[in-house]
């Protein structure tokens, strides 16, 4: 009856398996690095990059143990490793040297970074160390809260112009535009008027609820932006604030950065290794903003395009970005501000191109411009701390306003980039950080130290009480309670869960719940062998009956983790995602594998006489009597 | 070896008035304590900072606390933390402030008051961070701040090092209080319901209200002795209650069991006996969770301190309430063998017609 048929047996093989090469990887540790993004927009780290830096490396006699370009937060990055610190240090020195000759205005951020060393046929199946929380590994944590409302506003003020260049065209006569909170009225003088002006807006914005309210002597229509373009606007909004503060990040060359939305209206940032949170917050909450300029296409812009004159009076000169370098005109046509929206789309001719809606105030100068400036060239460029990048410049081949294409851009790859660089200029909303940690790195250290020591002293300190106490059984529980702990971190592993101080007590926590099960069953055992049971029957029963109470104190303890995951943030989450993982692995190993083990043990003997469960008092006889005979 | 030799049953429910008498005073001392004096909330269901320094000797806590008064006019709480030379210092939410100014600006205050035995080394970098904090945002560039970085990292454990901020607004902390408080109350909730399905009504309300009294002396001790009470310590206090519950749940089964084989016992010789039966074990699978929640607490270093001291104490309250509060309540509920026999001979002919 104690016997295990083959299947069993392999599925605990091949859970044992997956626990060593998903755990293996925490072992390796890690090799020193260098990390390589382009802080320019324009400019992205590619395979030439790579090549180059190859080469850079080999001229400068430094031995590197691997070359990667892998895309890390929507950011090309190339990673080297050496074998130590030193080289490390000398070879970030010089392609720092070699990558940015112009010290002032570097175009690629290198930045020192720690790699896991596990090997790369491990990485390939996704065996990578667990992922560690900032309380860990020490960083800055920021909650942002972004102001959708503002957004919502912006929306309605650029629908408020819309409407009133529509009503103008249409010839439709009304008598003021308001707008109220999250409401848009349009007066009239009388109904008709109205009845044809919500056919005109109806038909050209899809975007409105309209209402008509009001008197009969002074009839209104009372438009609100429809649920679902009222959710399109935040989403944008909440998504482009995001790729905003993704780019900015990029350049402060953190190794691994998280950002993320949170909630509805919320985005978190974690930025590990980083201790200035001054300077963090300094780039994320700064201001980039974009501008149109023409181009100056006077003899003296010319002439001053190569950089030989200087340029003249009213112009500037650009160096950096594409189409560069250019001579621009100081006149602003349209700023960041001004901006609607960016998509990559293609041309009437299949092209890829931008298209790009202005808002209606630009949308006229926009107008005016063009019939003025017929077939020549425009430039947008984006100001970042004082410096401007130029993404774009483009010829205007017709007279238009508020919408229109950037066409001849190549392929859709820079289509989609323009449009990002476009949109992600600005914030679409502020925002406000409204939680903030900075956890030192020594501090990370100290609480990764004292949270495995005490899970190793518990650890050992159950260990030794278990097989004191059960003998053999206890060691088959202390090796199904390792083989728990094996699981468990190959679980979190493989899952990239983050690691935090709590779910490390979770750890702790866990294995003395599942120690429980094995108390448990070793207790009922004894029982059964107390009443007189025949051993092999003793084990069987023990293992079947404690099942029903293992199984209910698992699922109460189930139910506090899961609402705990789910009303639960930061490291509290952390706690529940260990807790709630370390009960299914718990009794997989203290019922299945213990149970496995103790077959093999014990179930193959035919005539078994006793078992080594410890001594095993029987209240009749008064004195001790040894199982062990 | 074993250590519980029982041979015969132990009379628990003799002492049952005892105990409910001393659970009532303590339940009502705990929730006097929480409905009078409060708890001592950290700053994540409050909102404000809280910042830890390191200093490299004993620190001056009379002499921090002066630094600050000089700047802070809120009602800031400086303690040690951990250990001497650690500084805990918690600043509540002020007006005019945006995060980790108020953070920063203190920190400049206890740079300027370095403890004896740095001050030689640090005074020029004090002077150094001072003048940083001083530069208005634009101008606190990388390069800026390169230098002060440097000579931080050649002066490590020197001087006073800042080694965590957090900062809560306040309507992030008025939310986990609400997240809290929800899932405290969805976590009984649940557990309420598994039992009413697993158990029969008077064994399930006995066992939730047994439990629920764990919890109200857990939290209520932390009102006592002005514990710090974190969002850490609510999960250890959630989880030990998932855990402990199942204890009552064992002594009702062998409750049940008994009421079936001691056909002649009364109600309080079959609890007593189902009492008796279990102790060992419970003793024996408490002890080992409480190893590690001891170890914990020992060893897990400061961060891990209330949170550890939250499961231990659950998991005390737990086993006492279990066998001493638990089967009381079940008994003053009036179950009666016919409750549960006649419950399990339908179970059992059910399934075969």
């Amino acid at each position: 009856m104690n016997r295990y048929p083959l299947w069993k047996y392999l599925i605990i093989v091949a859970a044992l398996a997956f626990g060593v090469l998903y755990t293996v990887p925490n072992f390796y540790g890690e090799s020193p690095a260098v990390q390589i993004a382009s802080i320019k927009a324009t400019i992205h780290a590619d395979t030439t990059l790579l090549g180059r830096v190859q080469e850079s490396l080999q001229r400068a006699g430094i031995a590197q143990q691997g070359l990667s370009l892998e895309i890390i937060g929507q950011n090309p990055t190339i990673r080297i490793r050496f074998a130590d610190a030193d080289t490390q240090g000398r070879a970030r020195e010089m392609l720092d040297h070699e990558l940015n000759p112009e010290r002032n205005d570097p175009s690629y951020i290198i930045a020192p970074n720690l790699l896991s060393s596990t090997p790369g046929w491990l990485q390939h199946i996704r065996a990578l160390p667990m992922y560690l929380g900032l309380d860990l590994r020490g960083g800055v944590h920021f909650l942002m809260q972004v102001d959708l409302q503002e957004a919502i506003t912006k929306r309605l003020q650029t629908t408020e112009g819309d409407l009133r260049t529509l009503l103008r065209d249409k010839d439709v006569r009304h008598a003021g535009i308001s707008r109220d909170g999250e409401h848009l009225i349009v007066r009239f003088r009388d109904a008709a008027t109205r009845t044809q002006a919500m056919g005109v807006i109806r038909d050209a914005n899809a975007d409105l609820a309209l209402r008509e309210t009001g008197t009969e002597a002074e009839p209104l229509i009372e438009a609100q932006l429809t649920p679902v373009a009222r959710t399109a606007v935040q989403d944008n909004a909440l998504k482009q604030n995001i790729t905003t503060l993704k780019n900015r990040i990029n350049e402060l060359g953190v190794a691994e950065p998280v950002i993320q939305q949170q909630g509805a209206d919320r985005v978190v940032v974690e930025l590990p290794g980083v201790q200035d949170t001054a300077r963090a917050k300094n780039i994320i909450g700064r201001t980039a903003t974009l501008e149109a300029r023409l181009v100056d296409v006077s003899p003296e812009g010319a002439a001053a395009t190569g950089g030989a004159v200087p340029a003249p009076f009213g112009s500037e000169r650009f160096t950096v970005g594409r189409g560069t370098p250019v001579v621009l005109r100081k006149d602003v046509i349209f700023s960041g501000q001004q901006l609607q929206g960016a998509q990559a789309t293609f041309d009437e001719r299949q092209q890829a191109a931008v298209s790009i809606e202005l808002n209606e105030a630009a949308g006229r100068i926009m107008r005016q411009v063009t019939r003025e400036n017929l077939k020549k060239p425009m430039a947008v460029v984006l100001f970042e701390r004082g410096r401007g990048e130029v993404l774009t410049v483009a010829t205007i081949q017709s007279e238009f306003g508020s919408r229109f294409q950037i066409t001849g851009l190549g392929n859709t790859q820079t289509a989609n980039d323009l449009a990002l660089l476009l949109r992600a200029g600005a914030l679409a909303a502020p925002m406000q950080i409204i939680e903030e940690r900075l956890i030192g790195p020594s501090l990370g250290a100290a609480n990764i130290d004292s949270g495995f020591r005490s899970t190793e002293f518990g650890f050992a300190a159950v260990s030794v009480f278990m097989i004191v106490y059960y003998v053999l059984f206890g060691a088959v529980s202390v090796l199904a309670l390792a083989i728990n702990l094996l699981l468990l971190v190959a679980v979190l592993s493989l899952l990239q869960a983050t690691l935090t101080l709590p779910g490390i007590a979770a750890i702790a926590f866990t294995l003395g719940m599942a120690i429980d099960a094995n108390v448990l069953i070793n207790e009922r055992i004894r029982e059964e062998l107390r009443k007189g049971t025949l051993p092999q029957q003793a084990i069987a029963q023990g293992y079947e009956r404690a099942f029903a109470t293992i199984l209910d104190s698992n699922v109460t303890t189930l139910i506090a983790g899961i609402f705990l995951f789910m009303l639960g943030s930061g490291p509290v989450r952390g706690f529940a995602v260990v807790h709630v993982l370390g009960i299914l692995t718990s009794i997989f190993s203290a019922v299945f594998v213990s149970r496995g083990i103790v077959n093999l043990l014990y179930g193959s003997r035919r005539r078994l006489q006793s078992v080594a469960i410890g001594q095993i008092w029987r209240p009749d006889s008064g004195t001790g009597s040894s199982a062990r005979g | 070896m074993e250590f519980f030799r029982i041979s015969r049953t132990i009379p628990f429910m003799r002492y049952a008035l005892v105990f409910n008498v001393i659970s009532l005073v303590t339940f009502l001392t705990a929730v006097g304590f929480l409905a009078f004096r409060g708890l001592n909330l950290s700053i994540e269901f409050t909102g404000g900072t809280v910042m830890e320094a390191s200093f490299r000797g004993p620190a001056d806590l009379e002499a921090i606390r002066t630094a600050i008064a000089a700047r802070e006019t809120g009602d800031f709480q400086v303690q040690s933390f951990g250990s001497a030379n650690d500084v805990l210092i918690r600043l509540p939410a002020r007006a005019g402030f945006t995060s980790g100014q108020q953070a920063e600006q203190v920190f400049a205050t206890l740079t300027a008051h370095p403890n004896a035995g740095e001050a030689e080394g640090c005074a020029a970098l004090h002077a150094d961070y001072a003048r940083f904090i001083q530069l208005p945002a634009p101008e606190r560039t990388p390069e800026a701040s390169a230098p002060l970085l440097a000579a931080q990292a050649s002066l490590t454990g020197k001087c006073v090092e800042l080694r965590r901020v957090e900062y809560v607004g306040p309507q992030v902390g008025g939310e986990l209080a609400q997240d809290g408080s929800m899932a405290l109350f969805m976590v009984v909730i649940g557990i309420a319901i598994y039992l009413a399905l697993r158990f029969e009504k008077k064994f399930s309300a006995a066992a939730i209200i047994a439990n629920l009294h764990d919890v109200v002396l857990v939290i209520g001790m932390f009102s006592i002795f002005r514990w710090e009470f974190s969002l850490p310590v609510l999960a250890a206090v959630l989880a030990v209650l998932g855990y402990s519950v199942n204890e009552s749940v064992i002594i009702f089964d062998r409750v049940r069991e008994h009421f079936r084989t001691m056909r002649k016992a009364s109600v309080v010789e079959v609890i007593d006996s189902a009492i008796t039966a279990t102790i060992s074990r419970t003793i024996i699978t408490h002890g080992a969770t409480l190893t590690m929640t001891v170890t914990m607490l020992l060893f897990g270093g400061p961060a891990l301190h209330n949170f550890a001291l939250a499961l231990t104490l659950g998991i005390l309250f737990g086993v006492y309430s279990s066998v001493f509060v638990a089967a009381a309540i079940a008994k003053y509920l009036g179950v009666q063998r016919s409750d549960l026999v006649r419950a399990v001979k339908e179970e059992r002919t059910i399934p075969t017609p």
